[in-house]
């Protein structure tokens, strides 16, 4: 339909028109990634050679480069498999629909669980069998038929402020009015937020989580924006006393370098895991990081390595020791720092439940007006 | 070129009915997903987010149209009706603004005006004060910052407009006005603004869909506007046929307003006989010299020396902590300029095109067809990049997956031609920016009298010829602003890029966002300054076409 007219085009449209085509065509880089092809600029060179030799995998991730390249630079020291990697913010599962079968992704990875279902949910990914995958990781962290995998475990803690008299804290606690103004959080919508509200809900029903959200709303110190890492910056610059975030935060700002604005910010907190209260539960709510095979793989074989790879000891402590994640591998030395955090008790509830009352939560939020 | 090649007046209109057509496609695509329904939807809407989403955004787009405004206005009149020492200078740094994104402003200014920054850091020792805690100042992090810091990064989007119209039309109407008995004061009130209304109104225009569309900033800052709303539908929800009604029906809303503005003035001519000259600018001495150079550097230093300065502060401590910048920020930057200019060379002939099929249809008093053409055209800008983007995948596919059919007749291997290429991004890009080549080409056409078409058309010139033996020259300044403003924009512009790119594929923007997204924008310092230094070059470039601009109008005239 769209080439038809072309055709009959007086020559204005050659002009005016065509040139478009000639000038979008001349731009055009073939989108298999063949990196032997124009290679962009800033694409290495290297990796090109190697990818003739040995092979490459093609990877759409949501988690952002920089946690993930180091990753990715040791699985091809070890294998010489290049991956090409996109890194896709929104729109991940628009993206492979409209890519169809044509699509060149192999492996997708993404950091919450509720986007990884979502891609289970809407058959981008297929079924893989690996005894290294079951073996490394816990039933629960992992889908029965082979649809998805969690690589790293991402718990969601309090920051306090370092003076505080403070060393165990309930979820619940936060809606105590004892934090009246002293509270720090990122947006209620952000799916970190979302996935402990929608586990909230599972626990305690969705009354209750109202009553609950509406009472922290009433304790927010600022509105509920930034990231997790402002929690530690505003408590140092006296906004608030507590606040929510995920744990690697902290781990990253402890270990940033002496005299880094990163390194006081994490120097005025301490990290204290809060706990579900109430009988048969008291865990911390924990997130994945995971992956996938896509369904329309050009390299499933490829991609298996990869996630083979990435739950081996090297990578398992790799996620621990540069991006400060809780390794779903038993076994795995953490990070130092991670460590005095304490032990991790994770929260019994499955993951399904959890990304089961997504939209829930979501709602919830909205309508106690959490943002506003 | 063209004055050789007479091309046939139906080829303009055919040109401009396939460019709206393009920008159906996605609009459509957009459309079929709302139809897929979204239940619960709206009653969850109307009761708990749009009262006060609609809110917000209300109070957003009046406290940043107003502000860019005023600023715009303002900053216009003063370099182009006094003069002063610094003058020159400050006409073109004025633009500054333009090559920060707002995300990076919002960033840079919640350093600067935390308790932990500088800014109250002396404060305190000033007051003798050592915790934090004992002096509390507003947070930026509020509905009022984001006005704020939008309308002092926004406002040349009116300053551009409006000192075109005071450069090329002004001078005649307001030397009538005083020989008339106007008081000097009352000049500005009393011709200047009604005369420059319609390039506010563009000005205004594009600088509140800016906001509208606005993501990261809002986010930031924690402004829960509409556009929020629709993300909050889509991603956290996972309900795009959601998300979709609510953008659709929110350009709906923009393009009712738009049109009102453009009822109000329907019965206002602009066009000129006279030969387009500047205002003699009246020159100030002494003190109120001072002053004007002082206040005229105001918008300048929020909007641009402040962020950048701190960009340049930051790049130069993480150099000294890291040691390092990473070598593929060139290949990156290279990127990012390649592809701007490209989109910028496609988005401006593209606008021009559908700009100019509406003067011919005019010239036949038969201009609906035409202006139907050049309205859709603009509205890729009326929607949130992200949104539009969503709306090209389906498009998009539906040529790869017919290309694929094509490739396996041809015998070859079937592959993505157009999904995940560059080329895609320029479609993109090409679509969101097009509303600001195709008004700017619009409203320069307006300015220039029918009377010149039809004695071109007597001495025996084609249509086609006529466009560039005497509109194109005349067109020049506002070609060349529309090229600016779609270069800073598609280099900034991010939601598309991140969704639609090639494999291994970075800009600025998105190296910048890579680090920005775990929340270590201090690391993507060095690609945010890139970015500005980046979008300084048309600007530049735009500065030096100035010094030609009275050139080719005396030529032209």
């Amino acid at each position: 339909m769209r080439q038809s007219p072309w055709a009959a085009a007086p020559r204005t449209l050659q002009l005016s028109a065509v040139a478009l085509i000639a000038l979008l065509l001349a731009a055009c880089q073939p989108s298999s990634p063949a990196p032997t092809a124009t290679a962009a600029p800033g694409q290495s060179a290297a990796g090109a050679a190697a990818a003739a030799d040995a092979g490459e995998l093609n990877l759409y991730t949501t988690r952002e480069p920089g946690l993930v390249q180091p990753l990715l630079d040791a699985f091809t020291a070890e294998t010489g498999l290049v991956v090409n990697t996109v890194f896709v913010r929104d729109g991940l599962p628009e993206r492979l629909r409209a890519e169809g079968e044509r699509s060149p992704a192999d492996v997708l990875m993404t950091v919450d669980a509720g986007n990884l279902l979502d891609l289970v949910a809407g058959g981008h990914t297929r079924a893989i069998q690996s005894s290294v995958l079951d073996a490394a990781i816990p039933a629960q962290l992992r889908g029965e038929d082979g649809h998805w995998y969690a690589l790293s475990l991402r718990d969601r803690v309090l920051y306090a402020d370092k003076s505080l008299d403070l060393d165990s804290f309930t979820y619940e606690d936060l809606a105590d009015p004892q934090w009246k103004g002293r509270v720090c959080m990122r947006s209620g919508q952000h799916p970190y937020n979302i996935s402990l509200f929608a586990a909230m809900i599972a626990h305690h029903g969705v009354a209750a989580t109202e009553t609950w959200l509406r009472g922290v709303k009433a304790n927010l110190a600022r509105a509920a924006a930034g990231g997790d890492r402002e929690v530690a910056r505003d408590i140092l610059g006296g906004i608030c006393d507590i606040g929510i975030a995920n744990a690697y935060y902290a781990g990253r700002m402890k270990n940033a370098p002496e005299g880094s604005e990163q390194r006081a910010w994490g120097d005025a907190i301490k990290v204290i895991r809060p706990v579900f209260s109430g009988a048969g539960t008291g865990g911390t709510h924990v997130n994945i990081s995971g992956a996938a095979v896509a369904r329309h793989a050009p390299n499933a074989d490829n991609a298996v390595r990869l996630l083979e790879y990435l739950v081996s000891d090297q990578a398992q402590s790799l996620y621990a020791r540069a991006n400060y994640e809780y390794p779903v591998k038993a076994g795995v030395a953490l990070d130092p720092v991670v460590e005095s955090f304490g032990p991790l008790n994770i929260d019994p509830l499955p993951l399904t439940r959890v990304v089961e009352n997504r939209r829930q939560a979501s709602e919830l939020v909205d309508r106690v007006g959490f943002d506003n | 070129m063209f004055a050789a090649d007479p091309v046939p007046e139906r080829a303009w209109q055919v040109a401009a009915t396939l460019v709206a057509l393009a920008m159906l496609g996605p609009l459509l695509a957009l459309a079929w997903t709302a139809a897929q329904g979204s239940t619960g939807l709206w009653s969850h809407m109307g009761t708990y987010v749009l009262p006060h989403a609609a809110r917000t955004t209300l109070a957003l787009l009046v406290g940043v149209g107003a502000l860019v405004a005023v600023l715009g206005t303002g900053s216009a009149w003063l370099v182009s009706a006094y003069d002063f020492p610094g003058r020159r200078l400050l006409s073109w740094a004025m633009l500054l603004p333009l090559a920060v994104p707002t995300y990076i402003v919002a960033y840079a200014y919640l350093d600067l005006l935390h308790p932990l920054g500088p800014v109250q850091g002396s404060l305190r020792a000033l007051l003798g004060l050592e915790d934090p805690r004992d002096l509390r100042l507003p947070d930026i992090r509020s509905l009022g910052g984001a006005i704020v810091l939008l309308g002092f990064v926004l406002y040349p989007y009116v300053y551009l407009s409006t000192r075109a119209m005071f450069l090329t039309q002004a001078a005649s109407l307001l030397e009538a006005a005083r020989v008339l008995g106007v008081r000097r004061a009352a000049l500005f009130v009393r011709v200047a603004l009604p005369l420059a209304r319609p390039a506010i109104a563009v000005g205004v225009a594009l600088a509140l869909l800016e906001t509208l569309n606005d993501i990261g900033a809002s986010e930031f800052l924690g402004v829960q506007t509409l556009t929020v709303a629709v993300y909050t539908t889509w991603i956290t929800r996972s309900d795009l046929p959601g998300a979709a009604q609510i953008a659709l029906a929110m350009l709906v809303i923009v393009v009712a307003l738009i049109a009102l503005e453009r009822h109000g003035r329907r019965r206002q001519r602009y066009a000129s006989t006279q030969r387009p000259r500047p205002i003699q600018p009246r020159r100030l001495h002494g003190g109120t010299a001072l002053a004007a150079l002082l206040l005229g550097l105001v918008p300048v230093l929020v909007g641009f020396v402040v962020p950048a300065v701190f960009l340049l502060w930051e790049s130069i401590a993480r150099l000294q902590l890291a040691g390092t910048v990473s070598p593929r920020l060139l290949g990156i930057a290279w990127n990012t300029v390649w592809l701007a200019a490209l989109a910028t060379v496609v988005t401006v002939a593209l606008g021009l095109v559908v700009a100019w099929a509406l003067r011919l249809a005019q010239a036949r008093r038969r201009p609906r067809a035409a202006a139907l053409n050049l309205r859709v055209a603009c509205l890729g800008y009326a929607l949130p990049g992200t949104v539009l983007a969503i709306g090209l995948l389906t498009p998009m596919a539906a040529f790869d997956a017919g290309a694929g059919e094509l490739l396996r007749l041809l015998g070859q291997e079937p592959r993505m031609l157009l999904m995940g290429s560059t080329s895609a991004l320029v479609l993109a890009y090409t679509l969101r920016f097009l509303a600001i080549s195709a008004g700017s080409a619009e409203a320069g056409l307006a300015r220039i009298p029918p009377a010149l078409d039809q004695a071109a058309r007597s001495l025996g010139r084609s249509s086609t010829g006529m466009l560039g033996a005497v509109h194109l020259p005349l067109l020049r300044p506002a070609l060349a602003a529309a090229a600016l403003l779609v270069f800073v924009d598609t280099m900034k512009e991010l939601p598309a890029t991140l969704m639609l790119r090639p494999m291994n594929f970075e800009t600025l923007a998105t190296w910048l966002y890579a680090d920005a997204a775990r929340g270590a924008y201090e690391e993507g310092v060095f690609a945010a300054l890139l970015i500005v230094l980046v979008g300084l070059l048309p600007v530049i470039l735009l500065a030096r076409a100035g010094v030609t601009w009275a050139g080719s109008e005396r030529t032209a005239a």
